[in-house]
């Protein structure tokens, strides 16, 4: 996916004056948070269930190569295949081949954002396929030719007036006087464009939550069902999944399944929890002929090892983003990339460079609440910190902060000089400042001043103060 | 070298019981110490009504958190170790702000992680740091009847963020302001939720911490209350800039200045009135 996450800053001007989306976005920030809320105050032990969820997944990461292998081999024996991909390209090769080698014209999917992360439908489609998303807001965009603005409600940014106009747009073949004001309309009739859709898929594509080492078993989670009617009707089922989603398990699956849906909507389970393994066997009433599971690297590996290891316990929850006051003010595509909110500022230059995706972990007050909701323990602001030392390092950081940080320092460690600087510094600001009590403008702190008033110092520091009553030192 | 045997004394954090009165190295932060001095002096009284010596060790600028939050990891140290040779010699350090008796506490170890010797430093000293109202309430107990305070009016208080979920600062300033005279609490709905200040963010950001403000002063407005709470003054500046900026009423303190009894001169952003005035007399047209 081409990314646009250097212009943040634009993309987040853009958004803050977009009025549909500040509406949208209203919304999703008092929904979401409630409901976790809930959920978390309903069950006493969530916040042990939480560090269960996370010494599960340490412990996974700590062995991955050996559990991966034995996925594969559970996979292989259950009569599917494993896929190794080490990046985009690999993985949607992989996912063609399977397609040419059934003849496929048509593919339909369920929600996956691995399936974002290596732009796999454009892929499809110009090899030739029809490509049908099959989860409603994943349908949506798709119509809009938008990407996904959250990970887990890919087209939260849209109004339902918005979707109604799409679909008179699209979907021709109904009444046009029909009424599309409700939600449940809206659903009704994408569900009766997608039925048709499913019977005539060839290749199912979906993502996975977990791969299950101990029995070779995909997992889903979903609240319309979307998701299995896209592995079950075709002839072929796909997984696309990334490395790190494997857990010993099947107690660890549904050990971190506990923490999952409270945390994402606030729900003990989502409606859909499907478990599939392997192909349709000889006395299954239904089920695809042949099932694949693409495991794609495409840069975890190495993130093992390193500072950001942490980040790969995540289980894309999207409750970071939920409580993210950033993510709240811009929504998800001022990021710029596949991966919003604060685990996409640790995601995204991970992924695709910090000199690509610098501004993320940058754009953030650290308030940490993020840290705080994260069902895995992701210590998400010390990442991003992390990111940040890691330009300054490179000399990626720009050059005036760079400056004024340097002097700043400089200045900071000669308390003599400080103390010095300061007294001058904060006396005229003070006299300057002393009749209106504030500034509206001030040299230098425009970034302040184009917003707000800028509050004038008293005039002499504390320290001269202290000096000139003889406090104690 | 100073032995680092010193600092065990309180190395554990638990309240000092001893009837000597502890002594308390108070840091100014550097935002108290330019902007805001009456701010520190609120602090020193409170400091002294629970019992403390304070002292202000003279070698103290500023916390890192600006050079640590870009990534500057060398002058953060720096800082950090002269803040630790500052205040090796007190029983506790003190600062009127979550966010730098944050960075004191959780980070200052992190800092020197690969470092043994100033690790165990930076750890003693994080273990006997506190922010203001935490240690008069969760170390030195002090008792309600010690606040001697009026303030007349409705207030509201905003959780600032590191002091909420660095230090578990909730309900300590709560029950202080309970023993104020006069006032009464309309909490806000959006409490918890951050300012949109960030240190270096609203400058870089300043649209995006522009939206967050904006959301946050709509919020202190449509409690009624007349004035506006918290314990850090990076937090304060920025929602008082934006409130001063739309024109709202509501006036805007530390929480140490009403517990203090020190809140009745001008709030933040506020014009000194008696100054003002006498200015007024003989100066031209205001500029
Ligand atoms: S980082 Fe944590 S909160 Fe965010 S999506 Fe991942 S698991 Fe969920």
């Amino acid at each position: 996916m081409q990314t646009t996450t250097p212009q943040f800053k634009e993309n987040a001007r853009t958004a803050l004056a977009n009025p549909q989306l500040q509406q949208a976005l209203t919304k999703m920030k008092v929904g979401f948070v409630e409901r976790r809320a809930q959920a978390r105050a309903a069950l006493p032990e969530f916040d042990a269930l939480r560090d269960q969820a996370r010494d599960i997944k340490n412990h996974t990461l700590e062995h991955l190569d050996l559990y991966l292998e034995r996925f594969e081999e559970k996979v292989t024996a259950a009569g599917g295949h494993v896929h190794w991909a080490r990046n985009a390209e690999e993985a949607r090769r992989q996912v063609i081949e399977i397609c040419r080698g059934v003849e496929a014209k048509s593919v339909t999917k369920g929600k996956s954002m691995i399936s974002e992360e290596i732009a796999l439908n454009g892929a499809l489609e110009e090899a030739g396929f029809e490509v049908v998303e099959t989860d409603l807001g994943e349908y949506i965009i798709q119509l809009r030719k938008e990407h996904p603005s959250h990970i887990i409600a890919p087209a939260i940014h849209v109004l339902k007036e918005q979707v109604a106009e799409d679909f008179r747009a699209h979907h021709i073949q109904f009444d046009k006087a029909r009424p599309l004001t409700e939600p449940r309309q809206l659903i009704a009739e994408a569900r009766q464009v997608l039925r048709q859709k499913y019977l005539d898929s060839d290749v199912g594509i979906t993502g996975a939550n977990f791969l299950i080492a101990e029995t070779g078993t995909s997992v889903i989670v979903t609240n319309e069902g979307n998701g299995d009617l896209t592995q079950t009707l075709p002839k072929v089922h796909v997984v696309i999944a990334s490395l790190e989603k494997v857990v010993p398990t099947l107690d660890d699956a549904s050990a971190i399944l506990r923490v999952l849906a409270r945390s994402a909507t606030g729900q003990e389970f989502s409606a859909y929890t499907t478990f599939s393994t392997g192909p349709r066997r000889p006395d299954d009433p239904d089920g695809p002929e042949q099932y694949h599971v693409i495991l794609l690297d495409n840069g975890r590996s190495g993130m093992l090892g390193t500072e950001y290891q942490d980040m790969l316990r995540c289980i894309r929850c999207g409750a970071c983003m939920n409580h993210c006051p950033v993510y709240g003010a811009v929504g998800g595509h001022a990021y710029g990339w596949v991966y919003p909110g604060p685990m996409g500022a640790v995601l995204t230059p991970s992924f695709i460079g910090v000199d690509q995706g610098g501004h993320l972990p940058n754009a953030s007050t650290f308030c940490g609440r993020c840290a705080e909701v994260c069902p895995m323990r992701i210590p998400l602001p010390k990442m991003m910190r992390h990111y940040r030392a890691k330009e300054y390092e490179e000399g990626l950081a720009p050059p005036a902060m760079r400056f004024g940080l340097d002097l700043w320092g400089f200045v900071a460690t000669k308390p003599r000089l400080y103390r010095l600087a300061t007294r001058i510094a904060m006396g005229l600001l003070g006299r300057l400042g002393r009749k209106r009590g504030r500034f509206a403008r001030l040299p230098l702190a425009e970034g302040w001043t184009r917003h707000r008033d800028f509050p004038a110092p008293e005039g002499s520091t504390f320290q001269d103060q202290w000096d000139a009553m003889g406090g104690a030192r | 070298m100073t032995d680092p045997s010193s600092s065990f004394s309180h190395a554990d954090g638990a309240p000092d019981t001893s009837d000597a009165a502890p002594t308390v190295g108070l840091f100014v932060t550097c935002l108290v110490d330019l902007f805001r001095p009456r701010i520190g002096f609120a602090a020193v009284k409170l400091l002294e009504a629970a019992g403390c010596r304070v002292v202000a060790p003279r070698a103290q600028t500023c916390c890192g958190q600006p050079a640590y939050n870009s990534g500057d990891n060398g002058h953060s140290r720096r800082i950090a170790a002269q803040v630790i040779d500052a205040f090796e010699g007190v029983d506790y350090l003190v600062a009127p702000s979550g966010s730098c008796a944050g960075m004191i506490r959780a980070h200052y170890p992190e800092l020197f992680e690969d470092d043994p010797a100033m690790h165990l430093r930076a750890s003693a000293l994080a273990s006997r740091s506190y922010e203001l109202v935490s240690f008069l309430t969760d170390v030195r107990d002090m008792p309600l009847a010690a606040i001697e305070a009026r303030f007349d009016g409705a207030v509201t208080y905003h959780d600032s963020c590191s002091g909420l979920r660095e230090l578990e600062i909730k309900q300590q300033p709560r029950r202080l302001l309970s023993a104020v005279e006069g006032v009464r609490l309309s909490e806000l709905p959006s409490a918890e939720i951050c300012c949109g200040f960030g240190g270096a963010f609203c400058v870089k950001y300043p649209d995006v911490s522009n939206k967050m403000v904006e959301e946050k002063a709509a919020d202190i407005v449509a409690t009624g209350a007349d004035a506006l709470l918290a314990g850090d003054l990076g937090c304060l500046m920025n929602m008082a800039g934006k409130l001063k900026r739309q024109g709202a009423p509501t006036r805007v303190y530390h929480v140490a200045e009403v517990l203090a009894g020190m809140a009745d001169g001008p709030g933040i952003g506020e014009a000194d009135i008696g100054e003002a005035e006498e200015d007024a007399a003989p100066a031209p047209a205001d500029t």
